[in-house]
């Protein structure tokens, strides 16, 4: 089969960085998931480590509810900051290399230790009041990209579907409207 | 819990490092990655979060009838399934204008900070504020009916 090239550019302006980085990341997220769960029985979300960890400094009942669940979140957050950093010692360092890994070009490389590490160009004022509003607002809808988008859409909840068709939607429209401010990085 | 099988954290925790070691493999812990899709420039990134949810789908279809309780805890394998109420739609639409402001949400942001994103440390600070400003005002709501409605 002869592939057209207009079809071959289409893609190429869709996809500039492929698709395999993107589905490889995705089956391992899916991979860590189904670890917790065929051992526990525990579809977990990364949202709910905010409020369980404030129930070690605050006495609010919002947070105390999850005083039974509070060490093994915080040892999973543990967990997914050290793959994070097991990524970076490996692929983002080229110490182990992939036809499937694309590297990309945004934001500053930098070395500490032969450990290539990487830093966001994005402005701190965009990630605080972004991470308020992220704060505010898994923990109201129930959930975030993980509980809700992975274990949430994995199961089939409706409420699940309909809320991470509420929290793209509206990301897309933000993200557009900042973008046409001029705002960038 | 006490009664937990001693292999329960160790589990949770090989468990977390893959899904951040995918995190970073796949670019969603950097933030102009996401922008970029929210911005239409990249389309790549769905197929992290369905890629992720077909995988963790097939498991929650499969185990409950292969095990009647999972070894580590004895619990049974259930789907996760939250009942709908309009906070859905309002946290919903929130969560979408952070995450269209800042690009990072929270399972990206810690894998964020293991490949060395220092600055994403404000976008975790913020998380930890808005987690506390929702918490407090609904826990002290919950009190405020509580008391209004009386002991029973």
């Amino acid at each position: 089969m002869v592939a057209d090239p207009v079809l071959l550019q289409a893609a190429a302006d869709l996809f500039p960085n492929g698709i395999s980085r993107y589905a490889v990341g995705g089956l391992l997220v899916g991979l860590g998931t189904v670890l917790i769960y065929i051992g526990t029985g525990i579809p977990a979300g990364a949202s709910t480590f905010l409020e369980s960890t404030l129930s070690y400094v605050s006495d609010q009942s919002r947070f105390q509810q999850y005083v039974g669940s509070r060490d093994w979140r915080l040892v999973f957050t543990a967990g997914i900051v050290l793959g994070g950093l097991l990524f970076a010692a490996t692929f983002q360092s080229g110490l182990v290399t992939s036809s499937l890994y694309e590297p990309g070009t945004t934001g500053q490389l930098y070395e500490v230790a032969g450990v290539t590490l990487w830093a966001t160009d994005v402005q701190p004022w965009r990630l605080f009041v972004g991470g308020v509003l992220v704060g505010v607002g898994t923990r109201v809808g129930k959930g975030c990209t993980s509980g809700h988008g992975v274990c949430g859409v994995g199961s089939a909840s409706k409420t699940s579907l309909v809320g991470v068709a509420t929290f793209l939607t509206v990301a897309i429209g933000t993200a557009q409207v900042v973008a046409a401010l001029g705002v960038s990085p | 819990m006490s009664d937990r099988h001693p292999l329960f954290k160790p589990l949770v925790f090989v468990g977390g490092i893959v899904f951040g070691l995918g995190l970073g493999f796949s670019h969603m812990a950097r933030p102009e990655v996401v922008l970029n899709f929210l911005q239409f420039d990249d389309l790549g990134l769905p197929f992290v979060m369905f890629g992720a949810a077909i995988v963790s789908g097939i498991a929650f279809a499969v185990m409950p009838r292969l095990l009647d309780r999972a070894p580590l805890t004895g619990d049974p394998y259930e789907r996760r399934l939250k009942p709908f109420d309009r906070n859905v739609l309002i946290g919903g639409a929130v969560f979408g204008v952070g995450w269209g402001i800042s690009g990072i949400c929270p399972g990206a942001a810690y894998a964020s900070l293991g490949t060395g994103n220092i600055t994403i440390l404000w976008a975790l600070a913020g998380m930890f504020l808005g987690a506390y400003a929702q918490g407090y005002w609904r826990s002290r709501r919950q009190r405020r009916d509580t008391a209004a409605t009386g002991a029973d």
